[in-house]
């Protein structure tokens, strides 16, 4: 168990890390999931030792971390840049952590052709890392902290630096040898800013912005039930669209003429005492129906099968995503329904007092 | 016009080749004359307007008993001074930018940046302002006119070299290369020698060269510090010049005294030009 408690870090008046603190299972999958500039590499750098934090502890199994140098901690890290030794080549670059252990030379040959093997790059032993594509680099890499067997694997936005489909690729090939390696007693700890990348990760997530963790929980428990504002904002692209409303004879009012109505949301909430409120709902809840209300496109992009559409009221603005290539013109009003079926509803202090998967509740 | 261009960037490089190769030929052929050769107006082309001889170049290694100015001792003491100054200077060099470039210090207001001016302010000064206190410290220690004080202070003269240069490349060598060499198991020591520091040839290489050339050239340094029982090749050179001033044979021992420098020259262009250090990292 990896148990970090009020892990806090200020560099020269700039919060870090603030209050962080999460237990970390062995046989977990945890997805650090953030912005840029979140505290999602200082996190990790945490945990390998490379960051020391002004306050607050790190324990691995009863072995108190802040004592232990990062030489000793048997961690593995895959950065976002493509970090390799430009002077050994692929099969000293994998072989060097393991010599680094005092392994016997047959162990490491093993250990060296297995991992290689398992991120595909059989034929390249002898090349220089120069002579690798981005792709190829980061695998050398990943075979790196894969043949290292460490109890604790960091992956720092491993795909974010390669191009649309080797990313794809990788993904998939990633989920499947984390599964197969770190099954039972490793943890791994994989950071992102993509919500879609989160969720194809599963595990648990955990939920940064500005050096705070906001929530963290199993990836569906999240996604469901963002437990404020933000939280729904980083796990949602596009982000999820938050109108301030006053709730007024069973509708949420944004604008004159702009109202939501969500009978089951409603009923639960006319018990409370506030009125202010802010409702929230999925990008894909929205439709272009004709009879709907009428809202003005500000930016229209086709995103392969679907199309991101900026839409605008007056001062109401949302962002829709819709099923197959929609052409629509700048300017243009368009009727459009939202499927209040999918309401979420913070309180004043933006935190969540409704999901529509009640169910959980 | 294009042409016109073409020419005139040739006959610019002519030009400054000329210029550049010009001192050395006419000095290589001054070598070869004898006093009357020398005397009597300009002659350039051996055999056809002068009769050539050696004896610019027998002088210098013969002893000055036998009426020589022997330069193979002083020319072996300024080796011994320029790379045992060099090497130790690149050591400390090295250690000092790496230090610089991956840690973070404070002393009061003294950070990083200052510590790395300090080295390079101590080129700042003229040399005649350190001469002064160089030969009161050295005559305090009784190392005036030894070889191990003139290597000390070569070393406060080149270090700064090193550790401008070595703090720069350090500074783009990635950082993220040492973190993964202490996950991997290095201490920061073996991460240094072991991933950082073979990563680094390159400025090592072009360090190394600014050392042994400033360090060899150095003239005032050893003029000011030794007297007779330690001399260095410039000083020997210089002091070839008396009453009669024996051209050929200053000349031979300038273009000894060149000599080395060329050859290594020569060594670093070749591996620096083998491409891949030079790019090492992305």
């Amino acid at each position: 168990m990896l148990i970090g408690n009020n892990i806090s870090l200020d560099v020269g008046g700039e919060t870090h890390l603030s209050d962080v603190s999460f237990e970390m299972a062995p046989g977990g999958l945890y997805t650090i999931l953030g912005r840029t500039l979140a505290g999602k590499t200082t996190l990790l750098k945490s945990i390998a030792g490379l960051v020391t934090f002004d306050s607050g502890s790190l324990h691995n199994g009863g072995e108190d971390f802040l004592k232990t140098p990062v030489w000793k901690r048997n961690v593995a890290m895959v950065y976002q840049q493509f970090i390799n030794y430009p002077h050994f080549t692929v099969f000293n670059n994998i072989a060097f952590p393991l010599r680094k252990k005092g392994l016997d030379k047959a162990e490491i040959q093993r250990r060296v052709s297995r991992a290689i093997d398992q991120v595909g790059l059989q034929g390249f032993e002898q090349r220089k890392i120069q002579e690798l594509s981005g792709g190829q680099q980061q695998r050398v890499a990943l075979a790196r902290s894969l043949a290292k067997s460490s109890k604790i694997l960091l992956l720092d936005e491993p795909l974010v630096n390669l191009d649309y489909k080797l990313r794809e690729v990788l993904r998939e090939e990633l989920k499947a040898l984390i599964s197969s390696q770190f099954n039972a007693e490793g943890i791994v700890v994989y950071s992102t800013t993509d919500p879609l990348e989160a969720m194809q990760f599963g595990g648990n997530l955990i939920v940064m912005d500005e050096g705070r963790i906001l929530q963290q929980g199993p990836a569906v428990e999240v996604f469901e039930h963002p437990a404020n504002c933000r939280v729904a904002e980083i796990t949602n692209d596009p982000s999820m669209n938050l109108w301030k409303a006053k709730l007024e004879g069973g509708a949420f009012k944004i604008a004159p003429g702009l109202e939501l109505t969500a009978s089951g949301a409603v009923d639960a909430l006319t018990a409370q005492a506030a009125d202010d409120y802010t409702v929230g709902f999925r990008a894909n809840d929205i439709r272009i129906e004709d009879g709907g209300l009428e809202f003005e496109v500000e930016l229209s992009e086709i995103a392969g099968s679907e199309t991101i559409i900026h839409l605008r009221r007056n001062d109401a603005r949302m962002i829709a995503r819709v099923e197959g290539v929609v052409s629509l013109n700048l300017q243009e009003v368009v009727p459009v329904k939202i499927n209040t079926d999918w309401l979420y509803v913070f309180d004043k202090n933006e935190q969540l007092v409704q999901s529509p998967f009640r169910s959980k509740n | 016009m294009r042409s016109l261009y073409t020419t005139l960037k040739y006959l610019a490089i002519a030009l400054w080749t000329a210029f550049v190769v010009g001192p050395f030929l006419w000095a290589l052929s001054t070598s070869f004359k004898d006093f009357s050769s020398v005397t009597s107006g300009a002659k350039y082309i051996p055999w056809m307007q002068f009769e050539p001889t050696l004896e610019g170049w027998k002088v210098l290694w013969r002893t000055p008993a036998r009426g020589g100015v022997d330069i193979v001792e002083p020319f072996m003491n300024s080796i011994m001074v320029t790379t045992l100054a060099s090497l130790c200077s690149i050591i400390l060099g090295t250690l000092a930018a790496y230090a610089l470039s991956r840690y973070t210090f404070k002393f009061g207001f003294v950070k990083n940046n200052d510590i790395t001016f300090f080295f390079i302010s101590q080129r700042i000064m003229p040399p005649v302002v350190l001469s002064i206190p160089f030969f009161i410290m050295l005559s305090t220690f009784g190392l005036l006119d030894t070889i191990f004080g003139l290597i000390m202070v070569y070393i406060v003269l080149l270090m700064p070299i090193a550790v401008w240069i070595m703090v720069d490349f350090f500074n783009k060598v990635p950082r993220e290369i040492d973190e993964t060499a202490l996950i991997d198991g290095c201490n920061p020591f073996e991460a240094f020698f072991q991933v950082v520091l073979p990563n680094s040839i390159p400025g090592l290489v072009v360090a190394s060269m600014f050392c042994l050339i400033f360090g060899w050239t150095d003239f005032f340094f050893s003029f000011i510090l030794t007297f007779t029982e330690v001399q260095l090749l410039p000083v020997r050179i210089v002091a070839l010049n008396s009453s009669i001033t024996p051209w050929w044979s200053l000349s031979a021992a300038a273009l000894v005294s060149v000599a080395p420098l060329l050859i290594v020259a020569f060594v670093v262009e070749r591996f620096l030009s083998k491409g891949n250090l030079s790019g090492a990292l992305k």
